[in-house]
């Protein structure tokens, strides 16, 4: 039983306010199980907004995360699909392939294993916080803290010189950002890959006792598959918890009850850090997938090759799945969001992630208990052309 | 009850490990899921529902008693 169709729509991106999904987002997902979506490509594809729909079509075995079947969602020159990823960049790949290359490194990423990262991560984000304290009120919190704590974690795991960090960061800013023109893009692949052929073989050359060490003395990588490998882990950790984080603080910031909430009780931390993930998925663009074969699904026939996004944000705010569902409430039990995806792409990182966003929402709350906003929260500029949303600066003040 | 965890299925994704960490742990080798109890007790359905759930692969089943 095939539904009536309406127009293909674009994805909607405009927001009303920072910390809701895109306002087109809400009619679509009372209206329809799956929406006919127009792609900058003009191709005809889908889009799924409901939560049911979202966890059923991640893990369908009808339908591929391979990079050469993908087109942007919205118009960008980056030209991050539409070819083969590079060996050892698994995330766009399919299984057996992805799961290869995944269960290498998911040994490194377990609860327990990314839990004994705290020390590290504490030193870490106790370096930046004395740094903010130095920066002094008026600071920016996304350049002095947000944004260094996790590149420097990744960094270190994987044993990157902290001379060569602040360059990658840029590098994957730069292919985070859709606006990005294509010299720009193609000079920060450049430097990406350039520093990947310079580092990899020093590195498989004197293997350390750090992440890629373990990976080189495995011996089942070679040079191509090492670089992608190591590109995956760093533009996969670096713009993704950053955001998160800013986006939590500016949040908290802007919900003084729930913040009180959370000083009072510190048992909350990891439900809060649970909420605030559903609450924000910064996944601005979602996750792409396309039809391997001609398949039903959500009462419509998806022709193989159209391609179905994913809106995170707005799966994570269905009402269907949540009561209250645009409320924040870090005491809420009831979980289960897809920030983090669903299936066997659920993000490798995700527990490496939950200990940075508890240690370091821990410690800079703890260290500076009068923080607030340094301007009106209408004037803190968002990264709206991003494939990961959150603040580009976080001006914050506080009583000396 | 009987918990069944399918470590082929697995994708070491570590929710059961995350919500349930007296019930499951993952390998150091490549994080697959490992069962830490498999007959737990009764009381403890809803939190193996929301970790049947929450299992990105349904690599873990909960095999109720027949009832009477």
């Amino acid at each position: 039983m095939v539904d009536a169709l309406h127009p293909p729509v674009p994805l909607p991106t405009k927001r009303s306010h920072p910390f809701n999904p895109p306002d087109g987002y809400s009619p679509l997902r009372e209206r329809e199980r799956i929406t006919r979506m127009s792609y900058p490509d003009g191709s005809s594809g889908w889009l799924i907004t409901r939560h049911a729909e979202a966890k059923e079509l991640l893990t369908h075995k009808s339908f591929s995360a391979r990079q050469e079947g993908l087109v942007a969602p919205v118009p960008t020159e980056l030209q991050y699909d539409g070819v083969a990823a590079d060996p050892g960049a698994f995330a766009k790949t399919d299984d057996p392939i992805h799961g290869q290359y995944r269960k290498l490194l998911t040994g490194f990423f377990t609860v327990r294993r990314t839990r004994q990262l705290a020390p590290m991560i504490e030193r870490i984000v106790h370096e930046q916080l004395d740094d903010l304290e130095k920066a002094g009120p008026g600071a920016d919190l996304v350049e002095v803290f947000t944004d260094s704590v996790p590149s420097r974690v990744m960094c270190e795991m994987i044993g990157v010189p902290e001379s060569e960090r602040k360059t990658l960061q840029r590098h994957v800013e730069t292919l985070g950002r859709l606006s990005s023109t294509v010299p720009e893009a193609l000079a920060a692949v450049s430097g990406m890959s350039g520093f990947l052929a310079r580092f990899i073989p020093v590195k498989m050359a004197d293997p350390r006792d750090d992440l890629l060490g373990d990976l080189i003395r495995g011996g089942q990588l070679n040079e191509q598959e090492l670089m992608g490998m190591a590109a995956t882990l760093i533009s996969g950790a670096f713009d993704t918890t950053g955001n998160m984080l800013a986006m939590g603080v500016f949040t908290l910031l802007e919900h003084p009850d729930q913040l009180a909430r959370l000083r009072e009780d510190q048992e909350l931390m990891g439900a809060a850090v649970e909420e605030l993930l559903r609450f924000l998925t910064i996944s601005h663009l979602g996750a792409g997938r396309w039809a391997l074969e001609d398949v039903e699904f959500a009462g419509q026939a998806i022709k193989k090759g159209e391609v179905v996004t994913v809106a995170l944000p707005a799966v994570n705010r269905d009402p269907e799945r949540y009561d209250n569902a645009d409320q924040l409430d870090i005491g809420r039990t009831d979980h289960g969001h897809l920030a983090l995806g669903h299936g066997v792409h659920q993000c490798l990182g995700q527990h490496l992630a939950r200990t940075i966003l508890r240690v370091g929402y821990e410690a800079l709350f703890d260290r500076f208990p009068t923080l607030r906003l340094a301007v009106p929260s209408d004037e803190v500029p968002m990264r709206d052309d991003f494939v990961h949303y959150g603040p580009s600066s976080l001006p914050v003040t506080w009583d000396d | 009850m009987r918990i069944t965890a399918d470590r082929e299925v697995c994708c070491s994704a570590g929710q059961c490990a995350l919500i349930a960490p007296d019930l499951f742990d993952q390998s150091d080798d490549d994080g697959s899921v490992v069962l830490l109890d498999a007959q737990p007790d009764t009381g403890r359905l809803d939190v193996l529902r929301e970790v049947v759930s929450r299992c990105p692969t349904g690599a873990i089943r909960i095999e109720e008693d027949p009832g009477v």
